[in-house]
């Protein structure tokens, strides 16, 4: 009784979750696996279409006498690389018009020009020509042959299938375009942006959490960053930070803060001097991560702001009988309470800061030192079409992610839980 | 001692009065007012006598009276020191200078010989400095994306500063730059077609997680533990990642360019947080109220309808209005997926809009308050659903 219960429920349970189950394995898990496939394959932008045969018809006069025509077809293979076997091309003409000198290939039956043309070689390129005469001296009307489009179908593989295997997009992606460079500009974007969101979070979470007037509403204003549409911030601070008449730098320049205007977004490196030492600043880089910092932080203030209110008061109470200043409090009673959720936070917003791409792109498209390696994803894959360098560069960020995780659960992951 | 703590709250105290001050003629300046000069060191030093005014007068006279007498005096001074400016300028000033002594209140001479009250002062005013900063600091793009959709290009190159409303304008020439977008940029057609995608992810999203949701939470199955542990690793994964394959599968079935593409894509990445969330609030409902449902002959369809569904209202509130938020603000794949301005989503949209350099700031900025405002007006509507869906899904965006 019980056992065909449990079966039921067994039952029951696997159609729930399946569909779901379906979508997710099909839209999430299966491109991380088929990144895997393409990234050891030579395989352009151009090519991802399965290679199909096709023709441009042209018609041309070839004499005073309007009786005959010239029919051009301009075949070629859409592919520059795959083949199409046993291609097929069919063509109607209209009734008392037939063609004469048919190419041997070719044979006309029932007013249509039928043709088995055999295998095409990736860039196969031919100028087929029929010519065709009426058959009772009428003149041919040229619009009439135009409009008949040919019909052409072959075999062909799907490149994205096919089992030629080459190591040359993870050789290129190791060896050119900066690899360190590309690798360090990451981490910087990742780990400055993600400490900085953190500690404004704190910050934040700190100030709301007292009792000020106006607390709720406060809350919901932090959160404007968060939840605004990424495109439209980008693109205000775009034009905030622009150096020609964007409204910061009028603003430094016309309170003789700066003499001229500095291209925020658009200067790899500004010349700072401290005290004597000059040092270089990835400004663009920097300008960036203040961008990070500033849609993100919410984020870590909810969190920390949520950690914050569960704190009892009754330990702040003691403190303060025992005499502790605020500093003291903060650091002997809030700070250890939060280490858990901060540890959480950080390799959450690491993860995705690691992966973030939208930002950069909409910010800087990865000029002036901004790019990292989500951004070389893109500009592999789509800017310079190479599907299969780009698909390696994600593997490479797939890689270290799961290193990332790995070290995370084995170092702070158990802390954590402890706490 | 004494002598350290007033030092410390003289200069604290003054300094902050100097940052609300600048803050407010930045403001100002950007009506158009023509300051070049934020005068903070002379302001500064009023601002110190201000303060020590203040904790001398002490309680000898009523504290409204003295308030206002020494806020006045104070614009006074101000409007000496400062360039030339209009009323509407100073009014402010002293209405700032109101709110400034008044925060002043607890503090006296006697109150300054308290233990550690050199650090009460700093976290005071640090506290005061922090919501006035980051309060500037957030809403200060926002406000820019505003005021810019109302300007005209000649009126920004004239003065990138002046970003003062003419009313004497017709309603017409104000809203010119959205009159633009809706009529030559086509942007009613992509105000549908992001809706359309939104709700469409929203309602999809529930269709698949609520049953799967129930699943994971009540029911016992082979490979449970492997779900759920899964999904929190699933979505730790990132849309770049997925970029690539999917371009190339979605080419080849012809899915690109079209809605019901994008659809799937924003469900099946916003699927793993829908069930997370779902499943942590299912399992606080009571199992006995389901065994008295399988009581009334009530099949798994049925509980879930009849049951389950109207006592998780808030929480499905929650995921509704999460996904609706991350599917209208998706921009990556509507990039990816999406070349025909035919099909084009209003983050898409927009950028395409600024992918032409001749394109006016102010219709971009027209562009970005309309794809913001529904997302502001529903947050701060549905705040506490939202901020409750934010906190279990923030581990997705």
């Amino acid at each position: 009784m019980s056992d065909s219960l449990s079966k039921l429920e067994k039952r029951t349970a696997y159609t729930l979750v399946l569909p779901a189950v379906l979508l997710v394995f099909a839209i999430v898990l299966f491109p991380i696996f088929a990144n895997v496939w393409i990234s050891f394959k030579d395989i352009e932008l151009k090519d991802i279409r399965i290679p199909e045969p096709r023709a441009k018809k042209i018609v041309k006069s070839i004499s005073e006498n309007k009786s005959e025509l010239k029919i051009i077809y301009k075949l070629r293979n859409s592919s520059l690389i795959q083949e199409i076997r046993n291609v097929q091309f069919q063509d109607k003409l209209p009734t008392n018009v037939s063609p004469i000198n048919l190419d041997p290939r070719c044979n006309f039956q029932s007013k249509k020009v039928v043709c088995n043309f055999g295998n095409w070689q990736a860039k196969y390129r031919e100028n087929f020509e029929i010519i065709i005469q009426s058959n009772n001296g009428e003149i041919i009307d040229k619009k009439i042959i135009k409009s008949q489009k040919p019909i052409l179908s072959g075999k062909a593989d799907n490149p994205l299938l096919t089992t030629n295997f080459t190591l040359e997009n993870f050789k290129k992606v190791f060896y050119e375009n900066n690899f360190v460079e590309l690798l360090l500009t990451t981490f910087y974007f990742t780990f400055f942006g993600t400490v900085g969101a953190i500690i404004f979070g704190i910050l934040a979470a700190q100030l709301v959490n007292q009792n000020i007037q106006g607390r709720t509403y406060m809350r919901g204003i932090l959160l404007f960053p968060y939840v605004g549409p990424v495109v439209a911030l980008a693109y205000t601070w775009t034009l905030l930070l622009d150096p020609n008449g964007g409204t910061l730098n009028a603003l430094l320049v016309n309170f003789n803060i700066i003499e001229q205007p500095i291209n925020l977004l658009g200067q790899k490196y500004i010349t700072m001097s401290i005290l004597g030492f000059e040092f270089k600043l990835r400004l663009a880089l920097t300008t960036v991560i203040f961008f990070e910092i500033w849609r993100y932080f919410p984020l870590a203030f909810l969190f920390i702001l949520a950690r914050l209110q569960a704190i009892p008061q009754s330990l702040y109470e003691a403190a303060e009988v025992d005499g502790a200043s605020p500093i003291q409090k903060f650091i002997h009673i809030t700070l250890p309470q939060i280490t858990a959720i901060i540890s959480i936070l950080f390799m959450i917003r690491f993860i995705w800061n690691f992966n973030k791409f939208e930002d950069i792109f909409l910010l800087t498209g990865g000029a002036s030192g901004t790019r990292t390696l989500p951004i070389n994803v893109y500009q592999q894959g789509f800017a310079v079409s190479d599907i299969g360098m780009g698909s390696a560069v994600s593997i490479v960020i797939v890689m270290l992610l799961l290193s990332f995780m790995i070290i995370y659960f084995r170092l702070i992951g158990k802390r954590a839980n402890e706490a | 001692m004494r002598l350290k703590s007033l030092t410390i709250f003289l200069v604290i105290s003054s300094f902050f009065l100097t940052c609300i001050l600048s803050i407010w003629k930045i403001m100002a300046t950007l009506q158009g007012l023509s300051f070049t000069n934020l005068n903070v060191t002379p302001i500064f030093l009023i601002g110190i006598l201000l303060s020590l005014a203040f904790v001398l007068i002490g309680n000898k006279i009523n504290h409204l009276i003295k308030i206002f007498s020494l806020s006045f005096i104070f614009s006074i001074l101000y409007f000496y020191l400062n360039e030339a400016s209009p009323y509407w300028y100073i009014l402010g000033v002293f209405l700032i200078t109101l709110f400034f002594t008044n925060k002043l209140k607890k503090y006296s001479i006697q109150s300054l010989k308290e233990d550690f009250i050199s650090e009460k002062i700093i976290f005071d005013f640090i506290t005061l400095f922090g919501i006035v900063f980051f309060a500037f600091v957030i809403l200060f793009p926002f406000y820019i994306m505003l005021v810019t959709s109302f300007k005209t290009q000649i009126a920004l190159l004239v003065n990138p500063l002046d970003f003062s409303l003419d009313f004497t304008k017709s309603l017409t020439e104000l809203f010119k730059s959205y009159f633009v977008i809706f009529e030559t940029y086509n942007f009613v057609r992509y105000i549908l077609i992001s809706s359309a995608v939104s709700i469409g992810t929203v309602i999809v999203t529930l269709l698949f997680a609520i049953p799967a949701a129930y699943a994971v939470a009540r029911l016992n199955f082979f490979g449970k533990n492997f779900l759920s542990t899964s999904i929190l690793i699933i979505y730790m994964f990132p849309a770049i990642v997925l970029v690539i394959p999917l371009y190339t599968v979605f080419s080849q079935l012809g899915l690109r360019n079209s809605i019901f593409g994008l659809l799937i894509v924003y469900t099946a990445t916003t699927l793993p947080v829908a069930i997370y969330m779902l499943q942590g609030y299912f399992k606080s409902i009571p199992k006995e109220i389901e065994d008295a449902g399988i009581m009334d002959g009530q099949n798994w369809f049925g509980i879930i309808l009849k049951i389950i569904i109207p006592l998780s209202l808030p929480a499905i509130a929650s995921v509704a209005l999460y996904v609706f938020m991350i599917a209208w603000n998706e921009f990556l794949f509507s990039l990816m997926f999406l070349d025909s301005p035919k099909s084009f989503t209003l983050s898409r949209a927009i950028q395409y809009l600024s992918g032409d350099a001749e394109t006016p700031r102010q219709y971009l900025m027209a562009g970005s308050v309309i794809v913001t405002l529904p997302v502001l007006f529903i947050f701060i509507y549905f705040e506490k659903y939202l901020v409750s869906g934010l906190t279990a899904g923030s581990v997705k965006e």
